[in-house]
């Protein structure tokens, strides 16, 4: 499998034909089921002329949704940022009983289908739920709410913060930190200056990574929200509405938007991990 | 990737965990990651089960037997059935062609086979409609020949496998860049065929991991619900999956079906938890964001 240099520069069609067939299937399966599909979209909003894309993306509706979306996410994973770095921490620092369980129920996010999550955090923060009961008496309401998005993103978005935290804190050498702490740093100012910043770049990229997933997130959050526009309606289920109502150049245009953003937070990832390796190795 | 296990001398040699006045910040700091993970975590998932039971026996029963709910465990089976395999043929591919090889061009193919998930379920499930739906690209082809894509099993298994495409190749690369080629080199110097040395050689080293992405495709493609919610058309009895049939069943305030088909997909997220859980232990497979 490994290609020998040729004597004579092969053109692509020879180097498509004597490629190993491992390449040959990766890339039949990536254009079919991947770029295919790509192209579809893409295509389908240059079909459509630059002031009717106008008009759509920027419709009351539709950027009441993008607020609500970005905003809650963004919420939601600066929340999860400063949660899962104390999970993180806590994990790998100190010892506990039952901490093994919990390690474990980290990635149940993961493995919990998006619609089990909503439903149940539906029920349970509802004003006749568990937790929804005991906030109801504030005047604090989640479900069918936008604290309620907000509760179904922090819930989907978690692991991503404390797995990219964790194996970078479990590396890290404690020299360092023994080093601050024997030369009289206080206790906060050794975790400042000394452990915080080879871990922003792992903390910024599960950060990123929660408002990626936050963003496209829709099966947790149509159940638990009351999907009613301006109030806490997100993009992904204005897409769902607009195909219901047979509305392609609707959804076109709004789905768009989201795959734009979505490869923005990934360039943004990119560069926060290139960053991260070219200052702490 | 440095060893992992060098969690257990770190883990006792910080500064913190040893003076006695700074056990109450561990305390503190231990009883807010139960109190968080409580409250989003682990009471909702308890909730499930409380739900599911609160019946009784015959309600989950009546359940059982409603022969809708049936069908979409059946849909969701299937439609697992058809886009694992499919899917772990890829993943493998993508794996053996990428590991311990460079080439220009490398790092972006395996941020392109990442790519599914960055982009929204529900733009997935989007992008196969405008291709192949009734007015999507080739909408009038598929119609001349009678071929149903969307609103159809096709479909719904198309927007599963574009969901969970990159988990087998993401598990395995590691695994193999791991292993090496020593070993496959040596096999293949003794003569052994590409195919002997994938079985008897590849196979064996790479068997935890790719165990784990099978487990994670199977888990994620029962549970699609943004992709499928838009391909399937949401057809009750034919089109419905486990996950749509929790939503109708909400929204119809039949709360003892929903939570019913939400035992069941929360039982597999209990398993794959523990399958993983058990891979971690024994075959030092790391944990990794996805």
């Amino acid at each position: 499998m490994t290609s020998s240099p040729p004597s004579s520069s092969p053109g692509l069609w020879h180097k498509i034909l004597h490629a190993p067939w491992t390449w040959r299937v990766t890339w039949f399966y990536l254009i079919l089921f991947l770029f295919l599909p790509m192209a579809a979209l893409v295509l389908k909003s240059l079909t459509l002329n630059p002031a009717e894309i106008w008009r759509i993306a920027t419709d009351p509706v539709a950027i009441s949704t993008y607020n609500v979306t970005f905003f809650t996410a963004l919420v939601a994973s600066i929340i999860n940022g400063f949660a899962g770095l104390i999970i993180a921490w806590v994990l790998v620092r100190y010892e506990f009983p039952g901490k093994r369980f919990l390690d474990a129920i980290i990635d149940l996010p993961f493995a919990l289908p998006t619609a089990v999550a909503g439903l149940t955090l539906s029920t349970i923060y509802s004003t006749n739920g568990w937790i929804g009961g005991f906030l109801e008496p504030f005047g604090i309401k989640v479900s069918f709410t936008r604290l309620g998005v907000l509760v179904a993103m922090i819930f989907i978005a978690l692991p991503f913060s404390v797995r990219t935290v964790q194996p970078v804190l479990q590396d890290m050498e404690s020299e360092m930190e023994e080093a601050a702490w024997s030369m009289g740093a206080s206790q906060w100012q050794t975790f400042r200056r000394v452990i915080l910043p080879p871990l922003m770049p792992a903390i910024l990229t599960g950060v990123a990574m929660g408002f990626s997933r936050a963003v496209g997130e829709y099966g947790s959050v149509v159940i638990i929200a009351g999907n009613i526009p301006f109030q806490d309606l997100i993009a992904p289920v204005l897409i769902v509405q607009r195909l219901e109502q047979f509305d392609y150049a609707g959804a076109t245009v709004i789905g768009t938007v989201l795959l734009l953003i979505s490869l923005v937070a990934l360039l943004v990832i990119n560069l926060i991990q290139a960053r991260g390796r070219r200052f702490y190795g | 990737m440095a060893d992992s296990s060098l969690q257990q001398p770190i883990a006792t040699a910080g500064p913190k965990s040893q003076g006695a006045t700074f056990q109450w910040g561990k305390w503190l700091l231990v009883a807010f990651v139960f109190g968080f993970l409580g409250l989003i975590l682990l009471v909702p998932t308890l909730n499930v089960f409380v739900q599911a039971f609160k019946g009784g026996l015959p309600g989950l029963l009546d359940t059982f037997t409603n022969k809708f709910f049936l069908n979409a465990v059946k849909l969701t089976v299937i439609t697992a059935a058809i886009t694992v395999p499919l899917n772990t043929v890829f993943g493998l591919c993508a794996a053996l062609s990428l590991a311990n090889k460079n080439f220009p061009g490398r790092a972006l193919l395996i941020s392109i086979i990442d790519l599914p998930f960055s982009i929204s379920p529900v733009v997935a499930g989007l992008m196969l409609v405008l291709l192949f739906g009734n007015r999507g690209w080739f909408g009038p082809l598929l119609d001349a020949n009678g071929i149903k894509i969307i609103f159809a099993l096709p479909g719904i298994v198309m927007a599963s496998i574009f969901i969970t495409m990159p988990f087998i190749a993401r598990e395995v690369l590691p695994a193999l860049e791991e292993a090496g080629t020593q070993q496959e080199e040596a096999a293949a110097t003794l003569g052994a065929t590409q195919w002997q040395t994938f079985w008897r050689v590849t196979l064996p080293s790479i068997k935890w991991s790719l165990l784990y992405g099978l487990i994670l495709t199977n888990a994620r493609a029962m549970g699609e619900f943004g992709a499928v919610t838009v391909v399937s058309g949401n057809i009750v009895g034919k089109t419905q999956t486990l996950p749509l049939f929790i939503e109708e069943a909400h929204t119809q305030y039949n709360s003892q079906g929903a939570y019913t088909a939400a035992l069941l997909l929360a039982c597999l997220a209990v398993v794959t938890l523990v399958v993983k859980f058990v891979l971690e232990r024994g075959a030092g497979i790391q944990s990794k964001s996805h």
